[in-house]
Parts: C-alpha cells; structure tokens; sequence
C-alpha cells in the first residue's frame, strides 16, 4: 500500500504565480470566444490587471517567509520577493510596449511572403496571443528564483523559455530573420536544458536528493562522490548561464535580440535576466555555498572574459539591437561578480542591479521602437545620426538609458555598478573589480559614441524619422527614465528597503 | 563644522538656468543669453556674500557645510550629498563665477550672429554649474559627480559647432582621454572605501596617518592620472590642443581658466594623501615638471595663436603641478599660481577671440601682423596678459610663478636643483614663444589679405578683457602683499616646518628675470627685426619639426594605444563573426551560390553556436576539475 500524502498549499503565498497563471488561462479563453476587433483592447486590460493584481498580493505577503508553501519546492523569502516583486514592476512596464502592435505580425502561422500574409495585412489583423503567451512567461519567471527544488526549477524554466521562443518569432517586419531567431533560441535553448537536466541527475547521483537543502546536507558532509558534484555543478551552470548570456554561451542572444519583435526583446532581456540570475544567485548561495573553491574560479574566469568580451565587441557592432545585445553581454558578466561574491552586500548589489539594469533596458528598447521608416524600425546605427537635432525628447530619453548602462553618476547604473563591484571586492575578488571597471570604461566609449552620433552628427536624408509615440510607449519611456535618474540621484530608501529584505531562507 | 543653507545657492542659479534654457527651447532664444549672464553673476553675488561671512569668523570656524540628502548608504558605507566651503573653495568659487560671468558677458557679443546662442549659454551655464559642485562637494564621490559634470558640459562645448567633423572628432579625442583620467579617479574611490571605509574628505584625511604607505601610494597615484587627464599633462595632454576647435570664449572658461585646473585642485585637495605618500608626491613633480617644459617647447613651434596658447595653458598647469607636488610648502602657490593664470591667460584667450572676430575667424598668426593700430583695446589688453605670463614685475604672473621657482629650489636635495633649472629654463622659453605670439600678432609688419578687414570689437567684449587685464596687473601683488593667500589658507594644511634655504628670493628673482630678458630677447631678434614668412617655412629643421607635430604626441598615442587597440577589437569581432562560423560560412556561402535560401546558413549557425556551447561546456568542467585536484 503506498502512502499517499495530501499535498498542502499556502494559497496566499502562491496567489502572486497563480494569479498571473489565471490571468494567462482567461487570456486565452479570450482567445478562443471573444469577437476579434475587441481581443487587443480586452487582452492587455486583462494582462494588465493580472500583473497588477499579482504585484498587489505579494504586497500583501510581504514580509512573511515559508519553506514549506508549497512542499519544500519553493522557498519564500526577502530576496525571492524582491525578485518577483521586480520581475512584475520590469512587465508591467514592458507590456505596454506590446500594446503598440505595429510590432507584431498580422498572422503568427501565415507563410513569409504568402499570399495569406498578404491578406491577413490587409485585413488588419492582430497577434493578440502575445499577452498570454507573456503571462505564461512571467509565471515562469515569478518561480524561477523561488524554487528550491531542482525539479521545479526545471518545470519553471521551460515554462518561462517555452513562450518566449514562441514570441521572438513574431515580428511583423524581417518575418524570416525573427522565424529563424525564433527556431535558434528554441533550438540552442533545448541543448542548454538538456545540460541542464544532465546536471541535475549528478546532483541527484550526488546527494541523493533534489531539494537544495538536500544538496546542501551532501556538500556539508561531504559524503558523495566529489567528481559528481563537480559535473553537477558545472551542468547546472551551463543551463543557467545560457540564459543570462555569458560567453561562452552568449551565441543566441545578438541574433535573437536583432530578430525578435523589439517589444519581445526589452521584455526579455529585462525581465529573463532578473529571473535566471535570480535563480542563480539563490542555487550557489544556498546550495553550493560550501563547495566554492571548486567552482569560484572557473566562475570568476568566466565573469571576466563575459565583461571583456561584451565590452570590445560591442564597439565594432552597427546596429543598434545587435549593440544592445552585447551590452547585455558585458552586464551579465557584471552581474556575475554579484554571484562570486557570495555574501549580503553582493546579494543586495546583485538585486538593486537587476531592478535597475532591467528598468533602463525596457527603456531602452522602447525607444528603438520609435525610430522607423516606412519599412519599419530602422535599426542601423548610421542612420540614427543627428536624431537629437530632430527629436530631443527621444534621444535625450535614450542617451539617459546609455549613460545608466555606462555607469554614470547620477544614473542608476552607477550606484549599481559601485555596489556590485564593491561587494564582489569585499569578498577578496580584486580581478573582478580592475576587470570591471576597465571594460566598463570600455563600454562607455560606445555608449558615449551612440550619443554623439545622435546630437553631433547631420541628420542623414532618408526618410528615417521618430514616429510620435502611442501614449503606451511614452508611459514606458517616462517611467523608465524616471526611475532610472531617481535611482541614481537619491537610491537610499530602495537601497535600505533591500538590505532589510533581502536574505535567502535555507 | 558649521551650517550653512545658503551653499545650494552657488549651485542652483546656475543649474536653474541650464535647465530653463534647455527645456524653453526656442522660446527662450530672445532672452536667453541675459539670463544666464544674470544667473551666473548671481551666483558669484553669493560667493562674494559667503567671502564676507568667512572672513569675519575666526580661522578654525571658516568651514561651512551643508548636507542636502543622503545619497547612498550601503551598509556601513554612507554619502551624503554635502557641499563643503572652505578657505580653498571659496578661491575657486570666486575665480569660477567671477571670470566665468565676464566670459558669459563676452559671449554676448561674440555669439551673437551664431543661430544656437542660447543652447550655446545653457551649456555655458551647465559648466558653471558642474564645476561649483566639483570644488564644493565634501568627498571624492560627489567630486566625482561634478568632475563627470564637467567633463560633460566640456564635450558638449568643444563640439558645438559639430558640422564640421575635425572638431567633432577633437571632441571625442577630449573624451576619451578624459576618460582614461576619469578611471583613476574610480580607482582612486574604489581603493579608498575598500581600504579606508571612507570617500570623504574628512574621513580619508583622519585615516591618512594610520593607513598603510602601499594604500596611501595607490590612491595618491590614482588621484594623479586622474588630474593628468583632467588637466591635460603628460602623457595624457594630446586633447588640448584639439580641443581649440570649440568657440573662444569655451576655450577662455574652460581650457584656460577653470576646468584644466581641475588636476590642480585635486591634487592640493588631497594634500594629506600626498603628504603620506611620498613615491606619488614625487611623480606628481615628475610629472609638472615634464610638462612645462613639453608644453613651452610645443609653444614655440604653434603657428595657429590659440594652440600657442594652449600649448602655453599645459605648460602653466605644469607649474601649478610641480608646485602642488612640492608639498605644504608649494600649495599656496600653486593655488596663486591658478588664480593668477585664471586672469590673464582667459583674459589672452578672449583677445585672441577678440583679433579672431576682428579677422574674419583667422587664426594662423603668421597672416597677422600690424594689429596692434587696429585694434588698440585688444592690444593693451592682450599686452598686460603677455606681460603677466612672462613674469615681468609688478604684473601676476611674477609673483606666483617666481615663488613657485623658489619653492622648487628649496625643496631639498639634488632634486631642488632639477626642478629649480627645470621651471627657470622654462620661463625663458616662455618668455620666447609669448614674446612671438606678441610679435607676430600685434608689432610685426603687416602680412595678411587686402579683403581683411581688422577693427576693434564692441564693447561688450572689450570689457570683460579690461577687467581681466586689470585683475593680470594687480591679482598677484594682492594675493602675495604680507602672504596674504598663504596664511589664508595655512590652516588646511599641515606644515613639516622650513626646508633649507638654497638660494635667496633676491637671487631667484633676479635669475628668473635674466631668463625672462634673454628670451624676449631672442624673440624679438628672431621677428621682429627680422622679416617672417606668411606661410610657415618647411625647409626647418628637425627638431621645429616635431614641436610642430606635438613632440609626436598624436604618432606615438596611436603607435602605443589606437593601432593596438583596434587590432585587437578587429580580432574578437573576427573571432566571434568569422572563426567561429567561418567553416560554416564557408558552407553556407556553397549554399546561397547553388541557389538554396539563407536558411541553410542559419541552421549552420546554430550548430556552430551548439558546438561553441559544447567546447565552453568542457573547458568549465576542465578547470573546475583542475582546481579540485
């Protein structure tokens, strides 16, 4: 006779996640029987209040912490909250660039170039499933950092990637190089798990459980075989550091970034990073924290070349999503340092970053939506010259998000980059901060150099222009500026809000 | 320390009126100009006002702070965002609004047929702004801030008339290597928390004594590549001379006056760093004394009067380097020093502006010649700097550059005397290259076009360089009567006591003017009296050659770090674009040439990247395995 024991739920706990699960589930029964001309306003109302919602019940949670919500799988604590808390703000943001559906192709199934797509253009038809395949992925993400078993992480990582292939193959123009993006990220992001699962079966063959705190146990006693432990580790990193793009696993992210809907690419850019890493960060604090000296280094050698390899390559690139995309590169390799240093100030640097690098990302891409012509977005950085002779506002917005990915004072980017570096430093990794600090310099150069393509170059003659933007892309601009200058002027109340929160349950 | 509300002020006027002109727009184009002359002379009403409140407290209570929020706190580390006025700040407050309300007064009128004045004085303004924040921020982050801030609202001002694309690349040129002395300054914060625990002034001086020589080194060698790029002195000087390109009076404020300056007062900021470290203070010597003499010689070479006077800018700053290098005994003066050289070499760029208006923006001198009757303001005016710089009695720059000299020849040693001859030869070369930019310009024959036209400029121009003349007459007789600057500010430093005495003031005043005679001499001997070319003659020798060229500045940074540098991007982008998928490529490109799609290509590309995926996977493994075993 088996025992079959009733598994108990903190409903209250789990009301962020499923409450966007829900949202997502009604998101498609609006799919399947509302008119169609009343899908895209009612889809990113319901989207919306979902996120809203959500973000609303964890308030209300705040401040408790439970291992056991949902059978030791997830773990809620300061830090897990933070996480979700930004991983929801970072959408709610996002997803009013979704609403601008010039973005998105008329019919996701129709042939490029078909008769059909022909048609479905004409007709005016819209791809509203992108509001619930986004829900689907900020469920995914909101568990990513919170699981504590390896299953579930598992569970939760496909859940959040699964929809994202989807969407980066939506754009509406350039339909084949956003398809074939699409198939890339599926394809390459199906290795990485399987990588990903190989290492889970180490730690399984390790410690003979799959919950951290399992692990955890096994590395203290050190009972099991080492050389499992070893691979386990190193698997379980390539899955995750695929996701956040470290080099060498960097590959997919330029074309996927220069492929995907720009809207899809701010989402995930954004909000992925602050799931993986927060996924990151709660594995090697809680589980492997014992066992640094065998993955420190290679960690730290794979931080550094990320920071260096983003930053140089970054300067030769010529467009400006492809730009973008190694500078996310060069982040993930700052974000890294957060990791190594495995203590509280890295913790609290590493999340301030996320929220931060996160918000001016969002930003960021909301701007490269703004600049068209009549074939759509113009994304050749030669052709953005003199853009602030033509519309300050918007280059003025963007240069703002640059001088943040810089590290500028008075931007957030600059509080974040101290922190970071300064905690990876406290923790005795002076590579880490002579590395960082010389590539971001680096980084600036191209940075500094978009900004003054923008407002000291001519304009050039050929019909790129700043459409005006929707009131939904302004409010992301707007918000995003704002909070990227607010950071950075006056950072203390978020600063000490972090520091107080954020810990990780065992 | 006390409290004073009235800090922000300084600031604020000035910031206010950036902003307002900025988001006006061309609303404000009418009117746009007065304002920020007003706001900018406001703020120096305030200086002026807190000079009077300093003055009459007594020594120990002249410091004022005070605290607008608190900025970052993490953990035990806190800055707050406080302005500090001391008896050192208040110098520069003074010097910043004071010559910088003249400067914008002269824009005026020099601006005024150029259709974007008003972005042209809200950038203005913006410097002002940065650059009050730079001296009155109470640690090195919130230097920092306004050290960005200037950097900013220099490039912004270098590149202003961007159309023409020489001047926007000397604009980035000043970035860059801005940036390289922007990095030390980080290093310098970075290494001081992780040490100390501490960014602020206050804190780092109370740690200075306890702290290690090795820590106090590093961060006194970081402070200086920070005030090297700022400061435009070796090996970091190639920027000024491009930096010429932006409008005259930018290069009167900024690159003459105020913003080069910047190296000068960090570096007497940090005395107590310096002070505990002895291998940087001694570098910071190095380093002063290599480029006075580096920028005298470019001087001499300069055809174009305002690289002559850039070049002349470096060499000064040299000075002022060398000076602050020398320790307790050398701040006063190198402080003098910027003051004094803040009158007349900004009142000598605005007389170049001023013969550049005049000559239908001409700037090569050797198409001058003869101005002096047509331009007789300009001339005196021009004339009272020239002779302020070369160091002639009673005028400024004979006092501040003559103590400096003395100093240097007390400081001890055999090093005394290096740098004693050091600064003494280079005041005979610039007695020589000023005396040529003074010829060639003014007193020579006539040499240019019958289509020019010279005339003396209005009023609004002339003035602020009669009142800067008058400042290059009298600022150094005043600063030094009963070393009235030196006990001014005497309580910020710790004194070591006298040093021996080598030579008398008698002996060294006496040299200096010898060196001075003899260069003014050679000068005039060379144009004066003998006919010069209105075309630079090429038939030169080799050394003119390379002064001409910068002492190959501009070769030896691409040679050392441009070349490499872009090798070795070229070879990343190659190796992650071709290398990479270069086998693939070379497949692909198969596949477009028999016709199949693009496809097919791209499907290579992710195997390539699966396999690259695959390598990292087992290099991660090899080292974690390597640093098990």
């Amino acid at each position: 006779m088996i025992n079959f024991v009733t598994p108990t739920l903190d409903y209250a706990l789990l009301a962020p996640i499923l409450i966007v699960l829900a949202g997502a589930l009604v998101g498609v029964l609006v799919e399947a029987f509302a008119p169609r001309n009343s899908r895209a306003a009612s889809q990113l109302f319901i989207t919306l209040a979902t996120l809203v919602l959500s973000l609303a019940s964890l308030i209300r949670v705040r401040g408790k912490s439970s291992t056991a919500a949902a059978m030791d799988s997830v773990s809620f604590d300061g830090a897990g909250m933070l996480l979700q808390a930004s991983i929801l703000i970072i959408a709610i943001i996002a997803v009013f660039l979704l609403a601008d559906q010039e973005n998105f192709t008329a019919l996701a199934a129709a042939l490029p170039g078909s008769d059909e797509e022909r048609t479905s253009l004409q007709q005016d038809l819209k791809v509203t499933e992108v509001y619930p395949l986004t829900l689907f992925a900020v469920a995914g993400m909101l568990l990513f950092p919170l699981a504590t078993d390896l299953i579930t992480l598992f569970v939760a990582l496909e859940m959040l990637s699964l929809p994202l292939y989807l969407l980066a193959g939506l754009s509406r123009r350039r339909r084949l190089m956003s398809q074939e993006a699409a198939l890339k990220y599926f394809l390459l992001g199906a290795f990485a798990s399987a990588f990903f699962l190989m290492g889970v079966a180490y730690l399984y063959g390790y410690s003979a459980s799959t919950t951290f705190a399992g692990i955890h146990a096994a590395v203290i006693g050190g009972a099991g075989n080492d050389i499992y432990l070893l691979l386990g580790i190193a698997f379980i990193s390539v899955g995750l550091l695929f996701k956040v793009g470290a080099v060498p696993f960097h590959a997919w992210s330029p074309d996927v970034y220069q492929g995907a809907p720009t809207a899809v690419t701010a989402f995930m850019a954004a909000a992925t990073k602050v799931a993986a890493f927060g996924a990151m960060l709660r594995i090697f604090y809680v589980s492997f924290a014992e066992a640094l000296w065998q993955w420190r280094p290679a960690l730290i050698a794979i931080a550094l070349v990320t920071m260096v390899f983003g930053s140089l390559v970054a300067i030769a690139q010529r467009d400006v999503k492809r730009m973008l995309a190694y500078s996310s590169i060069a982040h993930a390799g700052f974000l890294l340092s957060g990791v190594i240093a495995l203590n509280k100030s890295g913790l609290d640097a590493s999340i301030f970053y996320l929220f931060a690098y996160g918000v001016a990302t969002v930003g960021a891409f909301g701007v490269v939506t703004l600049v068209r012509d009549s074939a759509g977005e113009v994304t050749d950085l030669n052709r953005w010259s003199g853009l602030g002779k033509r519309s300050p506002w918007v280059a003025t917005a963007f240069s703002g998000f640059l001088l943040a990915f810089a590290g500028i004072p008075l931007t957030s980017g600059f509080i974040g980059k101290f922190s970071i570096f300064s905690a990876a430093y406290e923790s005795g990794s002076t590579a880490i901060l002579i590395t960082g600090v010389l590539s971001s310099a680096i980084a600036a150069f191209f940075y500094i150099r978009v900004i003054v393509l923008m407002f000291f170059k001519d304009p050039v003659e050929d019909g790129t222009s700043v459409v005006i933007p929707s009131i939904y892309t302004q409010i992301t601009i707007i918000v995003s500026a704002v909070v990227t200058f607010a950071l950075g002027i006056y950072p203390t109340p978020l600063i000490n809000f972090i520091q107080s929160t954020a810990s990780f349950l065992r | 320390m006390v409290t004073n509300n009235g800090l922000v002020y300084l600031i604020a006027l000035p910031l206010f009126g950036a902003l307002s002109l900025l988001l006006l727009g061309r609303r404000a184009d009418k009117w746009g100009h007065l304002l920020a002359t007003a706001l900018s002379a406001s703020s120096f009403a305030v200086g002026l006002l807190q000079l009077s409140q300093m003055l009459g407290r007594a020594t120990e209570n002249r410091p004022v702070t005070q605290k607008l929020f608190s900025w970052i706190s993490v953990g035990s580390f806190k800055v707050d965002a406080s302005l500090l006025l001391d008896q050192l700040s208040i110098c520069f407050v003074l010097l910043i609004t004071g010559v910088g309300t003249l400067i914008h007064i002269y824009s005026i009128s020099y601006m005024s047929h150029d259709h974007d004045r008003r972005r042209f004085f809200a950038y203005l303004n913006l410097f002002i702004a940065a650059m009050l924040l730079l001296v009155l921020g109470d640690s090195y982050l919130n230097l920092y801030v306004g050290w960005e801030g200037v950097g900013l609202a220099s490039y912004l001002l270098i590149g202003f008339w961007n159309q023409k694309p020489a001047y926007a690349t000397a604009s980035k040129k000043a970035f860059v290597m801005n940036r390289i002395g922007d990095m030390g300054l980080s290093f310098a914060i970075m290494i001081a928390f992780a040490s100390l625990g501490t960014v602020s002034f206050t804190g780092v001086k109370e740690h200075a004594h306890h702290a290690s020589e090795a820590t106090m080194t590093a961060i006194g060698i970081m402070l200086l590549v920070a005030a090297v790029g700022k400061s435009a002195q070796f090996p970091l000087q190639a920027w000024l001379g491009d930096a010429m390109a932006g409008p005259t009076p930018v290069s009167a404020l900024i690159h003459a006056a105020t913003m080069v300056t910047a190296g000068v007062y960090l570096i007497v900021r940090s005395n107590f760093v310096f002070d505990a470290a002895p291998t940087a203070q001694l570098l910071v010597v190095i380093v002063g004394a290599i480029t006075l003499m580096f920028g005298a010689l470019v001087g001499t070479a300069k055809d174009d009067i305002k690289k002559a006077l850039a070049a002349s800018t470096m060499s000064q700053i040299g000075y002022m380097i060398l000076g602050a290098g020398l320790g307790p005994a050398g701040y006063a003066f190198a402080i003098m020093h910027l003051l004094t050289h803040g009158f007349f070499k900004a009142g000598m760029f605005l007389g170049a502006g001023s013969v550049m208006h005049g000559m239908n923006d001409e700037v090569n001198m050797r198409r001058y010649g003869a101005l002096r009757k047509f331009m007789p303001i300009t001339f005196i005016t021009f004339g009272f700097g020239y002779l302020a710089i070369i160091g002639v009695p009673p005028f400024a720059g004979f006092y501040s550059k003559d103590m400096l000299i003395e100093t240097a020849f007390n400081s001890g040693g055999t090093k005394a005397i290096l740098l004693g001859s050091t600064a003494l030869l280079g005041a005979a070369i610039t007695a020589f290259y000023m005396t040529r930019v003074m010829i060639l310009t003014f007193t020579s024959t006539k040499r240019w076009d019958d289509n020019q036209h010279p005339h003396e400029s209005p009023i609004l121009m002339w003035l602020p360089m009669a009142i800067l003349a008058i400042g290059s007459v009298t600022s150094g007789f005043l600063l030094s009567r009963g070393s009235a600057l030196k006990n001014w500010l005497e309580p910020l430093f710790e004194s070591h006591g006298e040093h021996e005495e080598l030579l008398s003031p008698m002996v060294v005043s006496s040299l200096a003017l010898l060196m001075v005679a003899l260069g003014v001499a050679i000068a005039v001997m060379k144009y004066q009296l003998s006919d010069v070319d209105a075309v630079a003659p090429q038939d030169v020798s080799i050394f003119t050659r390379i002064a001409r060229r910068d002492l190959l500045q501009d070769d030896i940074n691409e040679a050392l770090f441009m070349r490499p540098g872009q090798v070795l991007t070229a070879a990343l982008v190659k190796v992650d674009e071709s290398v990479v998928d270069g086998a693939v490529r070379g497949i692909g490109q198969m596949a477009i040439s028999s016709g199949s799609t693009l496809r097919r290509t791209q499907t290579g590309f992710v195997r390539s990247y699966a396999m690259l995926i695959l390598v990292g996977a087992a290099v991660l493994i090899a080292a974690i395995w390597v640093v098990t075993q």
